[in-house]
């Protein structure tokens, strides 16, 4: 069976730098927000390696990636994410970071998803991560679903499997460190990701030369895409507190200090 | 009229300089391959390249399996492949100095032994890349191309030797060369004997080429070869070399006696009145290999001092930060050390050698990019004539030089006032454009080896000395006092000071280069006209007066008589060597920043531009400044330093003493006249307690106007300093480093 592996993936500032969030006229961002270097979402990177597995085991499938943020950001994460398997670049130049709405970020990827030539729905697979690294807001792969008539939707995914009869067998993290395994019979489906089980692909720089010949043009033709800055307002936006309580102790065993930590937590 | 201080108000340096302004600084923004490759090289270096030297690996000699995974890392990331032409297996197209330039940076800015092991990579395959023959090609390289399920073969590069106990001399080999076997008809089987010192890669090297000498009649003068590992015979990797520093790459003493087929002469050979004669003597081989790599040598400790910048901020300014005295808000918590000038002043020296440096490795690398089919159309030219390599190459192109400064002279009039068509028909002739270029290339690439590894050495000291204590242990944060002790070796291997200033001493003074130079001032102006905060002016300045002293020291001598500017009087060419370093070091980081300024402008970098080009604006001023004290010191020492001090007990120096009566009748006449001159003959016939009269600087007017203008020209540089230290305290950095400790 082919599909059509469509990644929905965004961009988050690399978490080794001062993410100190500040009032802008547009609402909150971060203090040089667009002089940070950015990386593709982790979830979304997951999902994009459980993609390149999948198209290998099914021939014939493509990947695409629909990804919204500001073009020269994509330009610069891409460099990087081009170099690991091939798949082709659907960009829309607009807002990225924790505080977009979600409800916006939808509609563009799905816009952009329909809107792909020779998109076909019976083949489509929707993945993506089932939260960002920028603000977790945990809804976006749901709404693009159901504004793409998607209704077989699977979140926080940790692997993907195709039976010989075309069924995708689809195990979702639950509750209490557990797995629920579904049997979806065909595409279209969303699929959610969680971290999944690949580790990142090696660089391969070949892949990344071929990508990028085809990448370069479609970012410098990357669809202007504005969101509605009033579909949602922050009241507050703060990093979470850092605190340190340091104590000095000799010789305590392993596991009354795991205890101690156990019964801190449990305060 | 412009001001050369710019406003107080203006912006500051709001984030550390990134991939964005980076890529427009040393020109590759067009260039996507090598954006790919800087990532990719970046993720090995500060990945597992960092693990590793956080780990220990660095702690031993040996080649363990740990440091020999780094090599599948550097196959994986395209490091090992970016030296190869896309049908050898490569996939980057044309010339790859830059490439290669950025793998080192990028390495190096963790550790200076990986970029080692990767450029000594590349070095092996260098004689064969730069000369070998096409079989020679097509077959080693595809040895060497990393491809999935294939087990990349590694090179070495065996060019010095042990002469015991008295040093190396890489124009006299030992290795030598025999002819074991030579069948009639068939091809001649080669004796190969060499032992090799300090030869890099050899912990695991599968093929080595070495540098031979003949020891047979039947083979003419010296050559490369190429040994591999199944080669019959010895092939002896070696004791690791007990090195105290660059431990992630592999050193050893290796021997070889080997016999190999004539078919590995590296360039090939031709069989002349029952004489073996090499295509290329290793001379003519190592000559095309070393100018190209020492390029990315002198990046690597560039890396190193740009590397320490973000750590030493760190350090500085979270200082105080944990006591329980020093509440945040207050300026003790919020800027550390920063509150200290020195802090900020010496980092600042620190960041504008680093940026002085990369702007000159990285200039000097795109030269060579340029170079290189420049170079191949000048050789079809040739050849086209019937004028092949050697002496008769070298007079042909001696003699069109004169026309190379026709052609640079035109470039620096105006378009109006060249002769169009011979200035077309001298821009579209290989030749000419070779012998610009190479001119550049020849001066450029030894003063990038000798004055950013040299000069860049002794700033990675002052970066350890402002971490504390700190900086010289283990845990010191960004590895400064490995990096320290590397850039030592940085500055010795591929040819260590003397050798490059040698080199320098002599390239410098080609008068194609020289007429390139003039134009180079002018440009410098043209800058300052502009904007003179970036202190072109001052630069150009001291480009006129390091001009004026270098024709003065050609044709003057000293006060014995003797010649000052000769090859054997190094005290007097090196000095003039290191100046000029300065020099072209700081023009090219002016270059590179009035780049930015244009090219970044209008939206085109997102955020922060104005405050970015400010503050590098600002460090440009800083090492112009410095790089004219050290021209104006070297200059004046040299000019002064070989006349003899006028003497008291020398009649002739004392005729223009005045009498001490002489001064009293002048005293008495206007109070306060005498005082103009202490050089007077008191009545006992004593004179003033000084070594004899000051020195008349006959013919030397000239010199002590362009002095005195280049004093005048610092104005403002201190300031510039202020402002960028203003900026220091005020950047944001990450909020940690991207590489372990």
């Amino acid at each position: 069976m082919a599909y059509q592996i469509i990644v929905c993936g965004g961009l988050a500032p690399d978490p080794l730098q001062t993410l100190e969030p500040v009032t802008t006229p547009t609402g909150p961002g971060l203090k040089n927000e667009l002089m940070l270097p950015n990386v593709f979402d982790p979830w979304a990177g997951h999902a994009l390696y459980e993609a390149a597995n999948l198209a290998k085991n099914q021939p014939g499938s493509t990947i695409k990636v629909v990804s919204l943020g500001p073009k020269a950001k994509l330009q610069q994460v891409m460099m990087t994410v081009a170099q690991k398997l091939p798949f082709e670049l659907i960009a829309l130049d607009g807002p990225g970071g924790g505080f977009t709405d979600a409800v916006s970020v939808s509609k563009a990827l799905a816009d952009a998803i329909a809107a792909i030539p020779g998109f076909d729905k019976s083949q489509a697979l929707i993945f993506g991560g089932w939260e960002s690294a920028t603000r977790g807001a945990g809804v976006v792969m749901q709404m693009v679903g159901e504004r793409l008539g998607i209704t077989e939707q699977f979140l926080a995914v940790d692997e993907l499997t195709v039976d010989p009869d075309g069924a995708l067998v689809i195990k979702e993290r639950v509750e209490g460190g557990k797995h629920q395994i579904s049997k979806c019979a065909a595409a279209p489906a969303v699929l959610a990701w969680a971290t999944g089980s690949l580790p990142e692909p090696p660089n391969h720089p070949q892949t990344g030369m071929a990508n990028m010949r085809v990448m370069m043009p479609a970012l410098q033709k990357a669809k202007p895409t504005a969101l509605d800055p009033a579909a949602i307002a922050y009241a507050q936006v703060a990093l979470p507190a850092v605190t340190r309580q340091t104590r000095i102790v000799k010789d305590v065993p392993a596991a009354d200090i795991a205890a101690e930590i156990a019964a801190w937590i449990k305060q | 009229m412009h001001a050369t201080t710019p406003p107080k108000q203006q912006e500051f340096l709001k984030t550390l300089p990134g991939d964005d302004i980076r890529q427009l600084l040393w020109r590759f923004s067009d260039r996507f391959d090598l954006q790919m490759l800087v990532q990719s090289v970046r993720a090995v270096a500060r990945g597992p390249v960092a693990r590793l030297v956080a780990n220990g690996g660095r702690n031993t000699h040996e080649w363990t399996p740990e440091k020999n995974a780094l090599l599948t890392d550097f196959d994986n990331s395209g490091i090992t492949a970016a030296f190869m032409d896309p049908h050898e297996g490569g996939y980057l197209e044309g010339p790859k100095n830059l490439a290669l330039s950025l793998i080192a940076f990028e390495l190096a800015w963790v550790d200076a032994g990986a970029a080692t092991c990767s450029l000594a990579t590349h070095l092996g395959l260098s004689p064969i890349h730069q000369r070998g023959t096409k079989e020679q090609k097509d077959y080693y390289m595809n040895l060497a191309a990393p491809a999935p399920g294939k087990v990349t073969k590694r090179a070495a590069f065996a060019l010095t030797e042990p002469i015991p106990y008295v040093g190396v001399e890489t124009g006299i080999l030992c290795g030598k060369i025999r002819i074991a076997e030579w069948p009639e008809g068939g091809e001649p089987i080669l004796e190969v004997n060499k032992r090799g010192r300090f030869i890099t890669n050899m912990g695991f090297a599968d093929f080595v080429t070495a540098a031979v000498e003949s020891d047979d009649p039947r083979i003419q003068g010296t050559c490369m070869v190429i040994l591999e590992e199944g080669d019959p015979g010895i092939f002896d990797r070696g004791v690791p070399t007990r090195k105290l520093v660059m431990q992630l790459s592999s050193t050893s003493d290796p021997v070889f006696q080997l016999k190999v087929p004539a078919s590995r002469i590296v360039g090939g050979y031709s069989v002349v009145n029952g004489k073996i004669v090499p295509t290329y003597d290793h001379g003519a081989v190592i000559e095309a290999v070393f100018r190209r790599t020492r390029v990315g040598v002198g990046l690597m400790t560039s890396a190193k001092l740009l590397s320490a910048v973000e750590p030493l901020i760190r350090y500085h300014r979270d200082r105080f930060r944990g006591s329980g005295v020093v509440v945040p808000g207050s300026p003790r918590y919020e800027l550390g050390l920063q509150q200290k000038e020195d802090v900020t002043h010496r980092l600042l020296d620190i960041w504008a050698v680093g940026e002085a440096g990369a702007s000159l490795g990285f200039l000097t690398a795109r030269m060579y990019d340029e170079l290189d089919p420049i170079e191949k159309l000048k050789d079809a030219a040739l050849a086209e004539q019937g004028i092949g390599g050697g002496m008769s190459a070298v007079k042909y192109l001696r003699k069109r030089s004169v026309e190379a400064i026709e052609f640079l002279e035109m470039q620096s009039h105006h378009e109006s006032l060249r002769n169009k068509a011979r200035y077309a028909a001298l821009e579209a002739d290989p030749v000419i454009q070779y012998l610009v270029t190479d001119g550049q290339a020849n001066v450029l690439c030894p003063a990038t080896k000798l004055w950013n590894t040299g000069y860049g050495n002794k700033m990675m000291r002052e970066a350890v000395s402002l971490m504390g204590g700190y900086g010289i242990t283990e845990d010191c944060p960004g590895f400064l006092s490995y990096k320290w002790m590397d850039s030592q070796l940085e500055a010795t291997y591929e040819g260590p000071e003397a050798v490059q200033r040698r080199q320098l001493s002599m390239t410098m003074i080609n008068e194609v280069f020289l007429a390139q130079f003039r134009t180079w001032i002018h440009d410098m102006r043209r800058v300052a006209a502009t904007e003179p905060g970036t202190g072109a002016c001052t630069v150009a300045s001291a480009m006129h007066l390091w001009l004026w002293t270098l024709e003065h020291l050609q044709h003057a001598k000293d006060a014995d008589g003797a010649k000052l500017y000769q090859s054997n009087r190094q005290g007097v060419t090196f000095p003039m060597a290191d100046a000029l370093c300065w020099l072209l070091a700081s023009r090219a980081q002016i270059l590179d920043v009035e780049h930015l300024r244009r090219e970044g402008a209008g939206g085109v970098i997102a955020e922060g531009f104005e405050g970015t080009v400010a503050f590098l604006t600002d460090l440009c001023h800083i090492q112009a400044a410095r790089a004219a004290g050290e021209v104006a010191r070297i200059c004046s020492e040299l000019v002064f330093g070989y006349m003899r001090h006028p003497s008291w007990d020398r009649s002739d120096e004392c005729s223009t003493c005045f009498k001490e009566e002489e001064l009293q009748q002048l005293e008495s006449l206007i109070p306060g006249a005498s005082g103009f001159t202490s050089e007077f003959i008191r009545i006992d016939g004593s004179h003033d307690s000084k070594a004899g009269p000051c020195v008349q600087s006959t013919g030397l007017r000239d010199f002590t106007r362009l002095r005195s203008k280049l004093d005048g020209c610092l104005a403002g540089a201190l300031l510039a300093k202020d402002r960028a230290a203003d900026s220091i305290q005020k950047v944001m950095i990450p909020a940690a480093l991207d590489y372990p400790q």
